[in-house]
């Protein structure tokens, strides 16, 4: 990686000193005598607020996230679904589109299904629950799952769903990125191959800059590789 | 035994001079956060785990991460073989480390879950709790643990009456006091204090201070390290 592609991005640690300018400070600082604070290790972006970008972590769901859950357990009335967090995630039976018996469960959705949710609500503890996406139940059963930190589900997105859409252009797949950080690819083998190729490259550089071009260029590399 | 000739340590350290020390950010592949340290002669791997699900449950807290932290020492690491597994000194040093790195952790972020750090001392030469705690404090910034600062520690000493900082083996089985520091750097709270051995007040004093200035370098060999961890990487 050439030094000027760095530049712009610095790395902080916790307790750099940021700023002095307390009203700025936003997620990934923390204010103490009216100075800001990294507190936690990552890149500084402060172009508007100042806030830093995390490297790594656990996901922490937030009402709204549309997430790639994984069945583990089914109990009377609800589905334990694991959304790779610190915290296990619950569906309701009620939140099924139509009324169903507690029997029929794990029939719609047995023990390691995955399928795509919606996260509808967090209380204090952490108790988190869940919904299908768009009220219509999605369990995949093709393609593939891969997992990422969620840290780098933004770059593997691209702005505005530009990396996405690059992908999706140059290759015969279907991707969905959870905000997990859990990623479902369905497509012809060899495109599913290299996506997840592209993809964990993206996750390797995700803190670099140019990369959106630098994916282009390995994707038609890679491209005339394979054919 | 003489430990210091013309103003020299046994080492050819001057008084007030560490030893050298190599951090390695992200050593680990399966852990969330962790660093390898080489201190002098100490080797040391520090992995962290979580924020995760606590096992057994009874021990989770409703409202906040709990801390939890192994401080190990390999049965490789000394000269004569030490026996696997917990002992007095090594169910103590877990203690204190953890209340050493506790005070910055944000753990209202993580209610019901744990953070688990754990450290391996692979080959020891005096000051393996402090070589620790540097170690557990990088691999706790690697694994995205929010934390207000970064934790450093370093060892300070008496020999020949002499203060010094930072001892080797030698002059930690034979010199007259050794006292571990830690402190967070950015605020200057201390948050480990031992001793063992004999100083006077005035003693205490320049040893005390010593101790800070050597948890300061250490602080920036901490933050470089990570700085180095991506910027380093070299793609093309």
């Amino acid at each position: 990686m050439k030094k000027q592609e760095m530049m712009d991005k610095t790395i902080v640690v916790p307790g750099d000193l940021l700023s002095n300018e307390a009203a700025r400070a936003a997620e990934g600082t923390y204010v103490e005598d009216e100075k800001v604070y990294a507190l936690i290790y990552g890149l500084l972006d402060s172009r508007d607020r100042i806030r830093v970008i995390p490297l790594s972590g656990k996901y922490l769901p937030v009402v709204g996230d549309i997430v790639i859950g994984l069945v583990t357990d089914i109990s009377f009335s609800n589905w334990k679904i694991d959304i790779s967090s610190p915290y296990e995630a619950l569906m309701h039976i009620s939140e099924y589109p139509r009324r169903i018996d507690s029997s029929e469960m794990s029939k719609i959705m047995g023990v390691g299904d995955l399928a795509i949710f919606k996260v509808i609500d967090v209380d204090k503890s952490m108790k988190v629950e869940l919904a299908p996406k768009e009220g219509q139940l999605r369990v995949l059963r093709s393609g593939r799952i891969i997992e990422v930190s969620y840290t780098k589900v933004p770059r593997v997105i691209g702005r505005a769903g530009s990396m996405i859409s690059l992908l999706k252009s140059k290759l015969d797949v279907n991707i969905f990125v959870g905000k997990n950080g859990r990623i479902w690819i369905n497509g012809k083998a060899e495109d599913e191959e290299l996506a997840i190729k592209v993809i964990k490259r993206i996750e390797r550089e995700a803190h670099t800059s140019g990369l959106t071009d630098r994916i282009t260029t390995f994707l038609e590399e890679e491209k005339h590789g394979v054919y | 035994m003489e430990f210091i000739k013309n103003g020299k340590r046994i080492d050819k350290r001057l008084p007030n001079e560490l030893r050298p020390i190599k951090f390695e950010v992200g050593a680990l592949e399966r852990a969330d956060g962790s660093c390898y340290v080489e201190h002098g002669g100490n080797k040391v791997m520090a992995a962290v785990y979580g924020p995760r699900a606590v096992h057994p449950r009874h021990m989770q807290e409703a409202n906040r991460a709990i801390i939890r932290y192994r401080y190990n020492m390999a049965s490789f690491s000394v000269e004569e073989r030490r026996r696997p597994g917990p002992d007095r000194r090594s169910i103590e040093i877990s203690k204190v480390s953890r209340e050493a790195i506790d005070p910055v952790i944000i753990k209202e972020f993580y209610p019901r879950s744990t953070i688990d750090v754990f450290v391996e001392i692979l080959q020891a030469d005096a000051g393996t709790r402090s070589a620790g705690i540097n170690a557990a404090s990088v691999a706790l910034a690697d694994a995205g643990v929010p934390m207000r600062g970064l934790i450093a520690s370093c060892a300070v000493g008496k020999v020949d009456d002499t203060v010094v900082l930072d001892l080797v083996k030698e002059e930690d089985n034979f010199g007259q006091a050794d006292m571990p520091v830690a402190m967070d750097v950015r605020t200057g709270e201390i948050s480990l204090l031992q001793m063992d051995g004999h100083f006077t007040l005035e003693e205490f004093e320049e040893a005390l201070q010593l101790g800070k200035e050597g948890c300061t370098t250490i602080a920036e060999m901490q933050r470089e390290a990570l700085v180095q961890k991506y910027q380093g990487e070299g793609h093309e």
